[in-house]
């Protein structure tokens, strides 16, 4: 393994947040290697999509540290932090796509700003649209797209720079069953073909499972089962809950806990 | 209503005198740092500028019509009629061209600006931007500001216009004034004092208008509520502002300049 790689994508340590005297993240630590995917469960207003937003930069934690490819950013001015986030990809809660512009000028945006051809950033895009199979919405607007086609976008959207880490902020909220099963196979196709670093918040605990348990067959193009029930080793979980981690492992550790509150949460 | 004890409300209010300090120190520095947004500061302008020309025409020109209307009345009381150019002229440079083109500017686009950005806001699409690795300031407040006070300059100088050309055919057409004597009177009674008092208001107008719509809209909280409550306060605070500043800068022109 390369030195790069050993060393930690992503290392949160002891980091707390409280917004009007609620605490809403408190000592949470953990960390995320290369090509690992991290599954963040727990409770609604657990503090799950502040997390995310903090290892992104987004909001500056009370205290804590946070490293991201082995560089601190909780001393990072905004133009630095600009710069780290060019190698991160964010998928927003409610997509987040600007709504005034048509599906290839949300997903080239970053291309557009790093002053890319404009011939060039129209194949990238229709690269990211077709990996998301949306390659037939590239003139359309966000307001006549379907909540899952909003999210297909905006995964395109983060993986067109092909990002060393990705964050999913609930990419599978509020959308029904068979489509949040389609953006979870998405999620894993990305795993499985690029293998990037990854963090994913979901309320759904077989969204969590699908990815743990299935894999991305290139031959047949499809989301297979793993063989012998068997659970892919770079996918982890952390739960959250009132802020507070009460769970990090792997997901056989995760199956067989004894704590009652977790069994709880996963029956 | 929640009733905050004082020391919270002080605080509170002082906060965001420092945010909204940050904000244009920013959006005053992104202008002279790469990269500058020239495209968005030009369809700025084309929004902002050109979208405004229709009501700051019109109330341009029915504000000079009826200043005529209304002074002479006052002026025949003194037998000065034939003044009425000069009052209309010195009026609406100084004072009504200004503070009533920032005024309409003020209400069609601070809330514009504060309701655009404050939705992007409350949508996560501002977050967005920034994870893209998009400075927000430098892509939506700087070409914002830019344009708002480089285009209200020249929407007042075609309010003055318009304000004493109605001003002129009210005076000519309904009041039976010489319209030679108007123009010259009008003309002759500007000096170079009052038109750069009438031409520096817009400046510190336009970066009102834009910096506090674009404060309220960056700091929107509350979801379409909270919308409507930016949009509201943009238009309220930037009102109150043009009308302190334009106090403010003409006693300063006026120290210097002598009227």
């Amino acid at each position: 393994m390369s030195e790069q790689n050993s060393s930690p994508v992503l290392e949160v340590r002891n980091v707390s947040i409280a917004f009007e005297g609620n605490q809403v993240l408190d000592d949470v630590s953990f960390t995320l290697h290369h090509a690992e995917t991290c599954c963040l469960l727990g409770p609604a207003g657990g503090g799950k999509s502040v997390l995310l937003k903090i290892i992104n930069g987004l909001i500056k934690p009370d205290s804590g540290s946070i490293k991201v490819f082995g560089e601190e950013i909780t001393t990072m001015s905004e133009e630095q932090l600009f710069k780290m986030r060019r190698r991160v990809g964010m998928v927003f809660q409610e997509s987040a796509l600007f709504d005034s512009m048509n599906v290839e000028a949300n997903v080239a945006y970053r291309l557009n700003e790093e002053g890319v051809p404009p011939a060039e950033a129209h194949t990238r895009v229709e690269e990211a649209l077709n990996f998301v199979e949306l390659g037939n919405a590239i003139n359309k607007f966000p307001a006549e797209l379907s909540g899952g086609m909003r999210r297909r976008v905006s995964i395109a959207r983060a993986i067109i720079t092909k990002p060393d880490l990705i964050l999913y902020d609930s990419p599978t909220g509020g959308l029904d069953p068979i489509t949040s099963t389609t953006i979870v196979e998405l999620i894993l196709k990305q795993r499985d073909e690029s293998h990037t670093a990854a963090v994913m918040i979901t309320h759904r605990l077989q969204d969590a499972f699908l990815l743990a348990t299935h894999y991305w067959d290139v031959k047949t193009s499809s989301v297979q089962s793993i063989p012998d029930g068997g659970v892919d080793k770079s996918t982890k979980f952390l739960m959250l809950n009132e802020g507070k981690v009460v769970f990090e492992g792997s997901t056989l550790e995760l199956t067989h806990t004894e704590d009652p509150w977790l069994k709880n949460f996963l029956s | 209503m929640k009733f905050v004890s004082p020391s919270e409300f002080a605080k509170d209010k002082l906060w965001s005198v420092q945010e909204y300090s940050l904000l244009c120190a920013r959006a005053l520095k992104s202008l002279f740092t790469p990269p500058v947004y020239w495209n968005e500061i030009i369809s700025q302008m084309d929004s902002i500028g050109i979208g405004s020309v229709p009501i700051v025409l019109l109330a341009g020109f029915f504000t000079g019509c009826v200043l005529a209307l209304q002074s002479v009345s006052s002026l025949k009381q003194f037998g000065a009629v034939s003044m009425t150019g000069t009052l209309v002229s010195l009026s609406m440079v100084k004072e009504l061209g200004p503070v009533l083109t920032g005024l309409m500017v003020s209400g069609r686009n601070a809330s514009g600006m504060a309701s655009e950005l404050g939705s992007m806001k409350v949508t996560e699409q501002i977050d967005a931007m920034r994870a893209l690795g998009v400075d927000p300031m430098r892509k939506l407040v700087t070409p914002r500001v830019t344009a708002t006070v480089f285009m209200l300059f020249w929407l007042t100088a075609l309010s003055d216009a318009l304000g004493m050309l109605g001003g002129g055919l009210v005076g000519v057409f309904m009041l039976g004034l010489n319209g030679h004597s108007y123009w010259r009177t009008s003309y002759r009674s500007l000096t170079y004092g009052d038109v750069t008092q009438g031409m520096i208001k817009p400046l510190f107008f336009g970066f009102i208008i834009s910096t506090v719509g674009c404060y309220f809209g960056m700091n929107t909280k509350g979801g379409t509520q909270g919308v409507g409550k930016a949009t509201t306060q943009a238009v309220v605070v930037s009102s109150v502002l043009i009308i302190v500043m334009d106090f403010i800068v003409s006693r300063a022109t006026i120290g210097i300049f002598g009227r």
